[in-house]
């Protein structure tokens, strides 16, 4: 017979489990219960992990993959050219764009003569892999966020360029000033 | 009758009744802390500076919720069932010795609301009473999980009743009165306490005080995982909550008892040797008091966090098979230790 009781036990773990009946001690339950509330006590006493995560954060890993940004060059215009080659390799299917090319005027605003002018991500798909980060040839995006949030509705899962696009932080200097 | 007497009780019976209402409220976050941190975790810390705002938030949810009741049921048993619940739990501490006396100008007022001279079959009687609650709450639901668990707490109750009495009787054997003011003041001291006479006789009542309560692990009328909720379960609003709320009274109720009968109520060691005026001993009286009945308290919910509940004909057995002989053993010995003392020495 394959299998069964009288298998020969490769590890020498295998323990027989016999149902004893319960002896005089565990029958009156006390013994038992006292080392049961001396455990919960120990516990009781002892520092608790939790982190008060609002008012205190843990570090995050270097490499944790956190909310997508869309990257701008030195002199602030757009990485993104819209080849779509992160859409291509998204396994989930999260990114969706629309291409346009840029017109006179606009180099200041993008850097290659083709941009992305609708680029959505749907954080309810994306698996936070870090593929399109990777397939970028342009450097232009990268998942250096924090977490995404939590939402209530489900249309308000796809983050579009304002939310994605890093904010122009020489932006003032350079071009109010003249514009 | 003269009117500060009554006046003197009124305030009496509202201040008793105020910190009850206080106590159970704050049990219920107590519950929630305790469980917490035994569960190596901080439990409710949100609402207000460590969570003390808690209790007021969750009334107030309970206020505001729809308030349900079934097609099927028996309305006015339906609503008599929670109300009954918590009359029988509020009332028991009528009897209850909550300190000595105090003197002010030349009025001596007992802290006590009123002392009749069968104080411990009064608080047998309510606490038999407090199961109507349930029962009438679970059967007037017409559904049969709650009826189910009314019927659990019937029969559960008859039966730990029994060994409660039973142990009760040893007690009263040693303190030869049914007065709670008497038994409290026999207890002066501490090696007078009950408890070093009657140590059996305690653990019985402590676990029926358990099963009366219907605390873990006795919980068994309102057993999540059979009945999902048991007697409670077609109870919505703020009619859920006063069930809920009887729960932790009687708990409250319950402690104080066993603080009173064995542990020596209001009296603390040395009472009466370190030279305090008697409104000061009755003061620090009180508080010892209530440090007991918390400390009673923080026990039930260390029980409860650290057991599991007992399966029903486990509780039966119990009851009936161990409890009471043992009580009845008790009883025996009780007389034959004191038969022994009064003739030999
Ligand atoms: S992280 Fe992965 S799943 Fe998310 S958008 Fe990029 S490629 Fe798609
Ligand atoms: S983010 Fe990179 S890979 Fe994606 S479309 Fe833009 S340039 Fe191409």
């Amino acid at each position: 017979m394959v299998g069964g009781n009288d298998m020969q036990s490769l590890s020498n773990r295998k323990k027989v489990f016999e149902q004893k009946p319960m002896g005089f001690w565990e029958r009156i339950y006390l013994p038992a219960i006292f080392k049961g509330l001396s455990i919960t006590i120990k516990h009781f006493f002892k520092p608790i992990p939790t982190v008060r995560y609002p008012e205190v954060e843990r570090p995050y890993s270097k490499n944790f993959r956190g909310q997508h940004s869309l990257k701008r060059d030195e002199e602030g215009r757009e990485r993104c050219t819209a080849c779509g080659l992160c859409a291509l390799s998204c396994p989930a299917e999260a990114i969706t764009m629309i291409a346009a090319e840029r017109q006179k005027g606009e180099e200041h605003l993008y850097r290659e003569e083709k941009y992305a002018a609708v680029y959505e991500i749907n954080m309810l798909r994306c698996i936070f892999c870090g593929l399109c980060e990777e397939a970028c040839p342009k450097e232009a995006i990268y998942l250096d966020g924090p977490h995404v949030t939590a939402d209530y509705l489900r249309k308000d899962f796809i983050y579009g360029k304002d939310k994605l696009v890093e904010p122009r932080f020489d932006y003032k200097e350079k071009h109010e000033p003249t514009a | 009758m003269e009117l500060a007497f009554v006046i003197e009780k009124v305030v009496l019976v509202t201040l008793i009744f105020v910190v009850t209402l206080v106590i159970a409220m704050y049990s219920t976050l107590a519950e929630r802390k305790v469980a917490g941190f035994m569960q190596d975790r901080f439990g409710p810390d949100r609402a207000g500076p460590f969570g003390i705002l808690q209790p007021l938030c969750d009334g107030g949810k309970f206020f505001f919720k729809e308030e349900i009741i079934p097609a099927g049921a028996h309305k006015s048993l339906f609503i008599l069932g929670p109300t009954i619940a918590i009359i029988t739990a509020c009332i028991g501490s009528a009897v209850i010795p909550w300190g000595q006396s105090l003197t002010i100008g030349d009025r001596v007022i007992e802290l006590q609301v009123t002392d009749v001279n069968i104080g411990v079959l009064y608080m047998f009687g309510v606490v038999a009473l407090g199961v109507y609650g349930i029962m009438l709450g679970g059967w007037a639901s017409n559904n049969k999980f709650s009826l189910m668990g009314a019927v659990r707490a019937a029969s559960q109750s008859i039966s730990y009743e029994l060994a409660m009495g039973l142990a009760l009787i040893a007690l009263l054997m040693v303190t030869q009165t049914l007065s709670l003011k008497e038994i409290v003041e026999q207890q002066s001291g501490f090696v007078n306490w009950n408890i070093w006479v009657q140590p059996l006789g305690f653990l019985i009542f402590l676990v029926c005080a358990f099963a009366e309560c219907n605390r873990v692990p006795f919980d068994l009328p309102e057993c999540e995982t059979e009945l999902i909720g048991g007697y409670n379960l077609e109870y919505s609003s703020m009619k859920l909550g006063l069930y809920m709320f009887s729960e932790y009274i009687n708990m409250f109720v319950s402690s104080a008892l066993m603080a009173t009968l064995y542990f020596g109520g209001y009296n603390f060691p040395f009472m009466y040797d370190l030279g305090l005026s008697q409104n000061w001993i009755t003061i620090i009286g009180v508080i010892v008091f209530f440090a007991k009945i918390f400390a009673f308290i923080f026990f039930f919910m260390w029980i409860r966090w650290t057991l599991p509940r007992f399966r029903y004909d486990q509780l039966m057995n119990l009851g009936w098979k161990v409890l009471i002989p043992l009580a009845i053993a008790n009883i025996v010995l009780t007389g034959v230790i004191t038969i022994i003392n009064d003739t030999f020495f």
